[in-house]
């Protein structure tokens, strides 16, 4: 993600925000006519796969699905070069997801067709980073955001990229989680080097009033050894009907799905509620990406 | 007393001292430029050697001249080394090793979930940086971890 410029994620910002309506089905395409995308997925990811799938479809493209990795060559020891240099030759882009960190740029280095990252590893997820930019962007607005990340700082890998684009757009970052789930130091100083202002806490309350957007992510309880302390810090970073009596009324609260009880039920039905619109956004955003990849968009 | 010194670091007649080691790696440094058992050229070594600037480790190789390439690795972990190119026991060249800004195939990455410490067919890759506090610093081309300590022990 930090490959990305400012100049140039508007660009493909600009990009998703034309594309909506086909992506709404209001309107039709055939930018992808004639071009079949694979979707090379070597870890379960069903809302990434679908959403590409989805956005592929929009635009008139044809899908070529990986399948199950326990059916597939992988299983027959085939390495992720050879399996990238064959489907290269049966697709105009690959879409990869895999477990292992840096693969995508490997896959780029064997690949005669570009490839889209849908997740490598634990670091990076730039698709995901793009369509929070864009939901951002759509529902409340990226220049000089105020905005506070909650949940798990210290291995939510959404965050850290999120943090990063946001600081390319003067952001002023709160950070909200446990001690034990902080962000990363050398995170938070690269964003103090770009002159994005940072202050951190570990109550939702003390600053619900004061941001407007605020991104949610999962406690995940195997980061507790202790199940009475994960039982403490789920039940302080939840976001509740009465947490929100506080709230700015412009506040919108996005999540990268899936949530477990971060948010309470109740939250869906109030205009603060950003995520289930988040999740559509990543058809358009997704739907940039690919025609800008294959070129049908210059 | 001359006499035991010149036991110590004999004179070679053609080939490639390097000087002004850090102390203590030399056999890094032999690592580093990939030599092993299947190298012809007889190689020396001092450890620990007495020098102007402190104890330093010296590398001898004889016959044979190594690329600039290939000795400036040895600044990742020995950036103030000195190379010299002996030709008929006279030094035709000195100088200071320059640390490249890009290394493949040397070091290990440090992130065990690296696909470059899988078993795709390829090498590591960095980018170096020296950082005034931190000296050298590689970053991993793939996977973007940085090692800013104990080079030495990730070589390859």
């Amino acid at each position: 993600m930090k490959d990305f410029s400012r100049k140039e994620i508007d660009y493909i910002l600009d990009t998703a925000e034309k594309l909506e309506p086909v992506a709404r089905g209001e309107e039709r395409s055939r930018l992808l006519d004639g071009k079949i995308i694979a979707l090379l997925f070597f870890e379960p990811s069903t809302r990434t796969r679908l959403s590409f799938e989805a956005a592929t479809q929009r635009l008139g493209g044809q899908v070529l699905n990986l399948g199950s990795v326990e059916a597939s060559s992988v299983m027959k020891g085939e390495n992720l070069a050879d399996t990238i240099r064959v489907i290269s030759n049966y697709a105009d882009l690959i879409v990869l997801r895999h477990p292992l960190d840096g693969s995508a740029r490997m896959a780029a280095e064997f690949s005669s067709v570009p490839i889209i990252n849908g997740g490598d590893g634990s670091l990076h997820h730039p698709t995901q980073t793009f369509l929070d930019l864009y939901t951002i962007r759509r529902e409340s607005h990226l220049e000089g955001l105020k905005i506070a990340m909650a949940g798990d700082l210290k291995y939510g890998r959404t965050v850290h990229s999120l943090c990063h684009a946001l600081s390319l757009y003067g952001a002023e970052i709160t950070l909200v989680s446990p001690p034990e789930l902080r962000m990363p130091l050398e995170i938070v100083r690269d964003l103090q080097k770009n002159n994005t202002r940072i202050r951190e806490t570990d109550s939702l309350e003390k600053i619900i009033g004061d941001v407007e957007v605020l991104y949610m992510t999962r406690v995940q309880r195997e980061r507790f050894p202790d199940p009475e302390e994960y039982e403490k810090v789920k039940n302080k970073l939840r976001v509740t009907g009465d947490l929100l009596k506080n709230a700015d009324p412009s506040l919108k609260i996005l999540h990268p799905l899936p949530r477990v009880n971060e948010i309470s039920p109740e939250v869906d039905s109030t205009p603060y509620a950003c995520y289930f619109e988040q999740a559509f956004y990543g058809v358009p955003t997704r739907m940039a990406l690919l025609a800008l990849a294959t070129g049908v968009i210059e | 007393m001359k006499e035991k010194r010149d036991l110590k670091i004999q004179a070679i007649e053609n080939g490639t001292v390097i000087d002004h080691i850090k102390a203590g790696q030399a056999l890094n440094v032999l690592r580093i430029l990939g030599i092993s058992n299947a190298f012809r050229a007889t190689i020396s070594f001092v450890m620990n050697a007495p020098g102007a600037a402190g104890i330093k480790d010296v590398v001898k190789i004889e016959g044979k001249e190594l690329s600039v390439e290939e000795l400036n690795r040895i600044a990742l972990i020995s950036p103030k080394a000195t190379i010299n190119i002996i030709r008929d026991f006279e030094v035709v060249q000195k100088n200071k090793v320059v640390l490249p800004s890009y290394v493949e195939g040397v070091v290990r990455c440090i992130n065990p979930n690296c696909v470059s410490n899988s078993s795709e067919p390829i090498k590591s890759k960095f980018s170096v940086l020296q950082s005034e506090e931190e000296g050298v610093i590689l970053r991993c081309l793939y996977c973007e971890h940085v090692i800013s300590e104990n080079i030495a022990e990730n070589l390859l």
